[in-house]
């Protein structure tokens, strides 16, 4: 079900007709509270960054102050623009490891839909299980092994780790299953086309719908991640956003001067994100096993 | 039927097995080998002779269960799933209840600006946990925070950021966080439900209230398992949100979570066998309860299978 759909519509149209509006009162009311409670952190912080240092502590807190464009010209210059440099690598890690995942999800999730071959099962629950293994139990040892071979804090010691996900192949199987019929798969192989041809040129393209969502929750999952990076690097010109947000959170936490810095940095980290989720919705969900993305 | 089904594509030969390399290839780097490593050092340590300079003075001895035995003894360490426990709890029950709170309402009949308050309930997914815990550790704040003059006038505590109050602030963070994507979840498994479902429910007279205890919550408890499931394991491993906070409140020890801990056994203090044996407990615990879950997920999801 994409977040866009909205079949009760039709039905809530009828109810109406019938004098619901009235019933629907209470429902309503509910999810207007949770809406308000989850958009009022973002709103506030749109407000906050738009305040200079002096208007964060001297204006009404939902006043739109006249600091903007200073706020981000200060942030671009602090440090001789790092943080434009954090934004370019989030973008790096999230774009690129989530196009692998998404890559490596549809080969791995295509062979356990449509093959039968000894070690299947086991494959799956392997790959699988890779769900239940707390971040923790991996990233230090990935630390470890990777500063071994020499590869702690460099691009690579965020970008590989995160390739594998688990939850990506787990959808890319119930998403071919469901997509990619196997009478098209015979008619395919009866032409004489190969395995890789059958499914470069026939699944594939039925998969791309599925394969979107998997790009998009990881994409989430790597923009989002504080954890391995935090551990994985020491030089801030290979920071994601959310480490390097950190790293200014803790020092200018006691400086209020720098608290328009901060929170300008907060705002920009956010609006890509949002960006994307506004504008792929259709794409968000979690359920892929009706075969199809509806519109 | 689907075994036919799978035996005509069957003549596979090595196929299979190269579509899924580059997913082994991972796992087995990136997994299989950091957890085998990681059990690895959790049965060593390092044994230093004579005055611990020079080379060779320092050396990797087997530690046997050792470390395991420091792990378990640790008050310290105890000290950090008491608070975890605590804060999981509160963060779980909360936050999987309004998840189920809002996906009833949202598939009510007579509710409006679904569509809006859907998305609007959802789009905390899109913040990063360490925007998260910054967004509202600055409304926290008693410089900056809107909330202090109503606290005051109801004559609550003012301060947000203190010992006693902190980890109520921090589980708002987490609930902010996860809400949406677990009502999305319920949301989605209870409008794959066929109408007609509650139809018949409807004509013998049952309220929508009825309906969904009686009706809608039985539905949802494989989803309601699943969400829970994948929250205590997220839960357990509780680092993002304590770590953010830090630099704003001094409320919260460098060892507030199990994870603090195994970061500063392994990068502070350098003992990573420690580390590693702390590891291989928090991972223990959350073992344990994927044994539930894979029932959960093989009775539900891979009826393909």
């Amino acid at each position: 079900m994409s977040i866009g759909v909205l079949p009760a519509r039709t039905a809530a149209r009828h109810a109406r007709a019938r004098g619901g509006a009235l019933r629907g009162a209470v429902p309503t009311g509910i999810l207007l509270l949770g809406a308000i409670y989850c958009l009022f952190p973002v709103s506030w912080v749109l407000i906050a960054a738009t305040k200079t240092p002096g208007e964060l502590f001297s204006t009404a807190t939902l006043d739109i102050g006249s600091g903007l464009w200073s706020n981000i010209a200060d942030l671009l210059a602090y440090r001789d623009g790092v943080f434009l440099l954090w934004l370019l690598n989030t973008f790096l890690y999230a774009g690129v490891g989530a196009a692998l995942s998404a890559a490596v999800s549809a080969t791995a999730g295509y062979a356990l839909a449509k093959y039968r071959f000894p070690g299947r099962n086991l494959a799956f629950n392997l790959l699988i299980g890779g769900i239940l293994v707390p971040a923790v139990v991996l990233a230090v040892p990935q630390y470890l092994l990777l500063s071994r071979a020499g590869l702690a804090d460099t691009y690579w010691s965020v970008l590989l780790p995160q390739i594998l996900s688990p939850y990506g192949i787990y959808l890319a199987r119930i998403y071919t299953t469901a997509a990619v019929p196997n009478s098209l798969l015979e008619a395919a192989r009866i032409d004489g086309a190969g395995h890789w041809r059958i499914f470069s040129r026939v699944a594939l393209p039925l998969m791309v719908p599925g394969l979107v969502t998997i790009f998009l929750f990881q994409f989430v999952a790597i923009w989002n991640n504080f954890l391995l990076p935090f551990i994985m690097l020491g030089d801030d010109r290979a920071f994601p956003l959310t480490v390097g947000l950190y790293t200014l959170l803790a020092a200018g936490a006691n400086q209020p001067s720098l608290f328009n810095l901060i929170l300008t940095g907060a705002m920009l980290s956010i609006i890509p994100l949002v960006a994307l989720f506004l504008t792929m919705q259709r794409y968000w969900r979690t359920d892929l096993s009706s075969g199809a993305v509806k519109s | 039927m689907t075994k036919r089904k799978g035996a005509r594509v069957n003549r596979a030969g090595a196929a299979p097995y190269l579509f899924l390399a580059p997913a082994m290839v991972l796992f087995t780097l990136f997994l299989a080998l950091p957890i085998g490593y990681t059990i690895y050092l959790s049965l060593r340590r390092v044994q230093v002779s004579g005055l611990g300079l020079g080379r060779g003075s320092r050396r990797e001895v087997f530690a046997g269960l050792d470390n395991y035995a420091a792990a378990v003894a640790d008050a310290e360490l105890w000290a950090g799933w008491l608070r975890v426990l605590g804060y999981g709890a509160m963060v779980l029950a909360v936050m999987l209840g309004l998840a189920l709170l809002f996906a009833l309402m949202l598939d009510t009949a007579h509710v409006r600006l679904a569509r809006f308050t859907r998305i609007a309930i959802f789009l905390p997914y899109a913040v990063p946990g360490v925007a998260a815990t910054l967004l509202w550790g600055f409304l926290y704040l008693p410089s900056l925070s809107p909330f202090q003059g109503v606290l005051e006038a109801f004559g609550g505590e003012a301060n947000l950021l203190g010992a006693g109050t902190v980890v109520y602030s921090m589980a708002n963070v987490a609930v902010w966080g996860g809400v949406g994507f677990n009502m999305l979840v319920l949301y989605t498994t209870l409008r794959a439900v066929p109408r007609e479902y509650y139809e018949a429910a409807r004509i013998d007279g049952a309220s929508e209230l009825q309906i969904a205890l009686r009706v809608k919550i039985p539905i949802l408890i494989p989803a309601i398992i699943l969400t829970t499931v994948f929250s205590i394991i997220a839960t357990i491993q509780v680092f993002t949100e304590p770590t953010a906070l830090r630099p704003i409140t001094n409320t919260i020890s460098s060892t507030w979570s199990p994870l603090m801990k195994v970061y500063r056994d392994a990068f502070v203090i350098g003992d990573v066998y420690a580390a590693a044996a702390t590891s291989i407990v928090i991972a223990a615990i959350a073992l344990v309860l994927s044994f539930g879950f894979l029932r959960v997920v093989k009775n539900h999801a891979f009826g393909e299978g």
